[in-house]
């Protein structure tokens, strides 16, 4: 059955294509297409009715964003999404610190609903919708 | 055309120092021996049209290009005004470099952090808490039989880690498990094949069931192996994880409860649940047993430790676990630090002021406390009223929340390149490639320091981060003598501490006022 909305636990952080495009420049392509994307479970894919390569709006308490969506490459993790760690994942993760400095990057709930009809912002314009520069 | 050997990567905290880069017209045209972060950066990202040549000033919404003289006195005069301005970044700056950061700091009264806050603050705070058995990493290429990567990935932020230290490495004493996993890799590849022909013949084929995925009711398989052992523990099945001998997958925010539980093992008690943390105890048994029979074990932790829940309490019961392992054989634990120089940033700030990163010169004197100086805390609470920020990109890598009050206040950033922050910043100045256009000193992810090679000139008039902090520090000293009045002395910072809040509290006022 597709179901509008799945809720997941977010994990941000590091993979290799991430890794050569911000080495490559925050403004490449390379690091837009490997950042603003978002690895989920095949059964969660189907759950929302959605394939890879569609867009997706993730949101949290802190706020949404839309990316695309990808399946993880290997392993079993139903009700886990991962996007790497850069701008986008940075929309929706949220700043306390619980007096550790350390802001929540890991383990968070979130919902995930497709928006086939959304466009993925480029960093450029997040920076603009974001803070306004 | 020219080729330097033995160049060193300024990517990641490995420092790996055997690149052979091959020059010609004083750019760097291929080189051997990198990672693909490596060979991104040091052959096209270096040069890439984001590339700053001249300081920028923003006017009227637009950066505009102006020249260095007008740039630092616009910076200097940003700093000097704020009442508590904060000076983050410094990972990817040589350590002489941060030395000046620690210099400026004191002279304006300053927060001064590194991005050792938003990645192992915890393992520091752990480190200071309980202590650290560690060893440098020619240690563990030459003796370790067991690596056990926890809660990281190296295979996609330290691409080399496997490669020169660890398990794929032919160590004095130890043999490299290369080809072993050659022949994994060739076998899951006809397992595929096999597949495939049976769907095409059978019309449908069940493939066997992973045995080393928790996820599914399948016996362990047998750590027996002969040689290095590699096992990973971690939320997800990464590229590292594959190629491991054993893999644990865990809940997140799990890792607590599972160390815990095998400190209990380690010491022979008895477990009365069947599962910890997703994980069947049987499974665990099988880790312990190995990590006990080990003759030289090592854990390395990433990020999954220190930003999941429990942050460095995660940290402080792994080294506890390694401690306990002691007793009964030899056990390092390491983390794995990430920019090539975050390390560096650490002992820098130590031995200047005693404290490794979350610093306050308010007071006129350095004071620590994480959770009080730490950006994200200074921001969130809207603490500060400039920043500074130096080699990283806060403007995507911090949490919306924290970088909307940066943006509240004006942005100083210095990079080689138009990053997030760059973009969003008030002056930018350029600066040189550290590790490509200026030499300087960084620490290994093990305090190992090494020296970065200059490969390839700067562009003309581009400054190194040490000189043009150096500027800024004396613009900022000129200012001060010439307006004594003004000046931010440390007594006056202590007073003013306060005061941005209580600024921010007048205008709501104000604002309540006028609406009513």
């Amino acid at each position: 059955m597709v179901e509008q909305k799945l809720r997941a636990t977010l994990i941000t952080g590091r993979t290799i294509d991430q890794g050569v495009g911000k080495e490559m420049g925050k403004g490449s392509i390379e690091y837009f297409e490997s950042s603003a994307v978002c690895f989920m479970d095949k059964t969660d894919m189907i759950q929302l009715g959605i394939k890879s390569g569609s867009n997706v709006q993730v949101s949290s308490k802190y706020g949404s964003v839309i990316v695309k969506a990808v399946k993880f490459p290997s392993g079993i993790t139903p009700g886990m999404v991962f996007i790497p760690c850069g701008l986008w994942a940075n929309a929706i993760c949220g700043d306390e610190t619980f007096g550790m400095g350390m802001p929540l990057f890991k383990g968070f709930p979130v919902e995930v609903e497709a928006a086939p009809k959304e466009a993925v912002l480029t960093l450029d314009e997040l920076l603009m919708k974001e803070y306004g520069r | 055309m020219t080729e330097i050997k033995s160049v060193v990567c300024p990517i990641c905290g490995c420092l790996c120092d055997d690149l052979e880069v091959t020059v010609e017209n004083n750019e760097i045209i291929k080189m051997k021996n990198g990672c693909a972060q490596c060979e991104a950066k040091m052959v096209h990202g270096y040069k890439s049209e984001e590339r700053i040549l001249k300081p920028m000033i923003r006017k009227d919404g637009k950066l505009v290009p102006v020249s260095m003289d007008e740039a630092v006195h616009k910076a200097a005069q940003i700093l000097t005004d704020a009442k508590y301005p904060l000076l983050f970044g410094w990972s990817s700056s040589t350590s002489e470099a941060q030395q000046v950061g620690v210099e400026l700091a004191e002279e304006l009264g300053s927060a001064l952090d590194n991005c050792c806050s938003v990645c192992h603050g915890p393992s520091v705070m752990a480190e200071q808490e309980i202590g650290i058995p560690s060893c440098t990493l020619g240690q563990i290429r030459h003796r370790a039989d067991l690596v056990i990567y926890w809660a990281c990935d190296p295979w996609a932020s330290h691409p080399r880690h496997l490669e020169r230290y660890t398990s794929f490495t032919e160590g004095r004493f130890e043999g490299s498990e290369w080809k072993n996993y050659m022949e994994k890799l060739k076998g899951a590849a006809s397992q595929k094949k096999v597949a495939l022909a049976s769907r095409r013949i059978l019309g449908s084929y069940n493939p066997p069931i992973h045995p080393q995925t928790c996820t599914v009711d399948a016996p362990p398989q047998a750590i027996n192996k002969n040689g290095r052992k590699l096992i990973v523990v971690d939320v997800r099945k990464t590229i590292t994880a594959e190629a491991a001998d054993y893999f644990l997958q865990v809940e997140p925010n799990k890792d607590y409860e599972i160390l815990e539980s095998m400190r209990c093992l380690v010491a022979d008690q008895e477990l009365d649940v069947d599962k910890v943390g997703g994980v069947p105890v049987e499974y665990l048994k099988e880790v312990t047993d190995a990590m006990v029979n080990c003759d030289f074990g090592v854990i390395f932790f990433g990020l999954g430790l220190t930003q999941s829940a429990g942050r460095f309490r995660n940290i402080e019961i792994a080294i506890a676990l390694t401690r306990d392992l002691n007793r009964r054989t030899k056990f390092v634990i390491s983390p794995m630090r990430g920019h090539f120089n975050v390390t560096g940033a650490n002992v820098v700030f130590a031995w200047q002021t005693g404290y490794p990163y979350a610093l306050d010169f308010s007071q006129g004197y350095p004071q620590y406390n994480p959770g009080e100086f730490t950006a994200i805390d200074l921001l969130r609470r809207g603490d500060n009223d400039a920043t500074l920020v130096i080699s990283s990109d806060p403007g995507a890598n911090f949490p919306r929340g924290a970088m909307q009050n940066m943006m509240k206040h004006p942005i100083i950033t210095i990079n080689p390149d138009m990053n997030a922050i760059s973009r969003l910043g008030d002056v930018v100045f350029p600066t040189q490639w550290c590790g490509i256009e200026c030499e300087g000193t960084a620490y290994r992810m093990d305090l190992v320091p090494i020296m970065l090679h200059k490969v390839v000139e700067p562009p003309k008039g581009i400054l190194n981060d040490e000189e043009l902090l150096r500027k800024i520090l004396e613009e900022i000293r000129a200012i001060k003598a010439k307006n004594p009045e003004t000046e931010n002395n440390a007594e006056l910072k202590a007073r003013n501490k306060l005061a941005p809040r209580i600024e921010i509290k007048q205008r709501k006022k104000t604002k309540k006022a006028e609406v009513a």
